[in-house]
């Protein structure tokens, strides 16, 4: 693989059912890079939550609003964004969901799952619009053998 | 694959058997529908099998805690069986296992109704 990086874009309707193409694609990225299935899984489930947030909170299930999602990926990393093309988001807003009075909540949980997963998790708004999430995770010594 | 969900009883416990994804859009729904009949029945002991449940996101984690909460509303009472490792991952570290009840052997969860 080329060292100074790959990259793989896909677009997909704001529609639940392209969650899945999302994900099995992330499942084909991973297993490319060399990631170990434990954290394929959760790597996957990050992009899942990631996307689906795209949707229904960024694009607002509007399906004529694309989710964009651009795979970087490397040696010893992926990196992930999935763009939305909504009014922006404020991550501080998100509750905590392991604050006692949000914990019967039946929202709230991915955005914290894609941080517990990835190493780095980043919210940019470009001026053109939307929200861009950020997403890297470096292959563990483990993974690579050192 | 959706969410298949298959109902047997012991005693006053419901157990419902779930097989599949429970991720938005796919399992949430069925999930609700069932907890929903179980409580309008007056079925308010409930036990959910998670054994062969092969996924769940954050929303298929929402739904168990939603329906964790319309059964306790209801004046029942709702609890776990057969957590996967990743079931358990994404409870234990939202702390939500401290808000189950769970357990790995059928007999012992149904006896623990009584």
């Amino acid at each position: 693989m080329d060292p100074t990086g790959s990259t793989i874009e896909l677009s997909i309707d704001s529609d639940f059912q392209f969650v899945e193409l999302v994900a099995s694609v992330t499942d084909s990225i991973t297993q490319l890079v060399g990631f170990g299935p434990e954290e394929a899984y959760w790597i996957g489930l990050s992009v899942r939550e990631s996307v689906i947030n795209a949707i229904k909170h960024g694009n607002k299930l509007d399906v004529k609003k694309p989710v964009e999602v651009k795979f970087v990926i490397s040696d010893d990393q992926i990196v992930i964004y999935v763009k939305d093309f909504g009014e922006g988001f404020d991550p501080s807003c998100v509750p905590n969901p392991l604050d006692p009075v949000n914990l019967l909540n039946p929202n709230g949980r991915g955005i914290f799952y894609m941080r517990t997963f990835m190493d780095e998790v980043d919210f940019q708004t470009p001026s053109s619009g939307g929200t861009v999430v950020v997403m890297r995770k470096r292959k563990t010594a483990k993974t690579t053998g050192l | 694959m959706s969410l298949v969900i298959n109902q047997r009883t012991i005693g006053e416990v419901t157990i419902l058997d779930l097989s599949g994804k429970i991720t938005i859009g796919v399992g949430n729904v069925q999930l609700r529908e069932a907890i929903k009949k179980l409580l309008e029945a007056g079925n308010k002991k409930i036990l959910l099998n998670l054994a062969d449940v092969s996924y769940v996101d954050s929303s298929g984690i929402g739904e168990l805690v939603h329906s964790f909460t319309t059964t306790s509303n209801a004046g029942g009472t709702l609890k776990l069986l057969n957590l996967t490792k990743k079931i358990q991952d994404l409870l234990a570290i939202t702390k939500l296992l401290t808000v189950f009840e769970t357990f790995s052997n059928e007999d012992e969860a149904v006896a623990s109704f009584k």
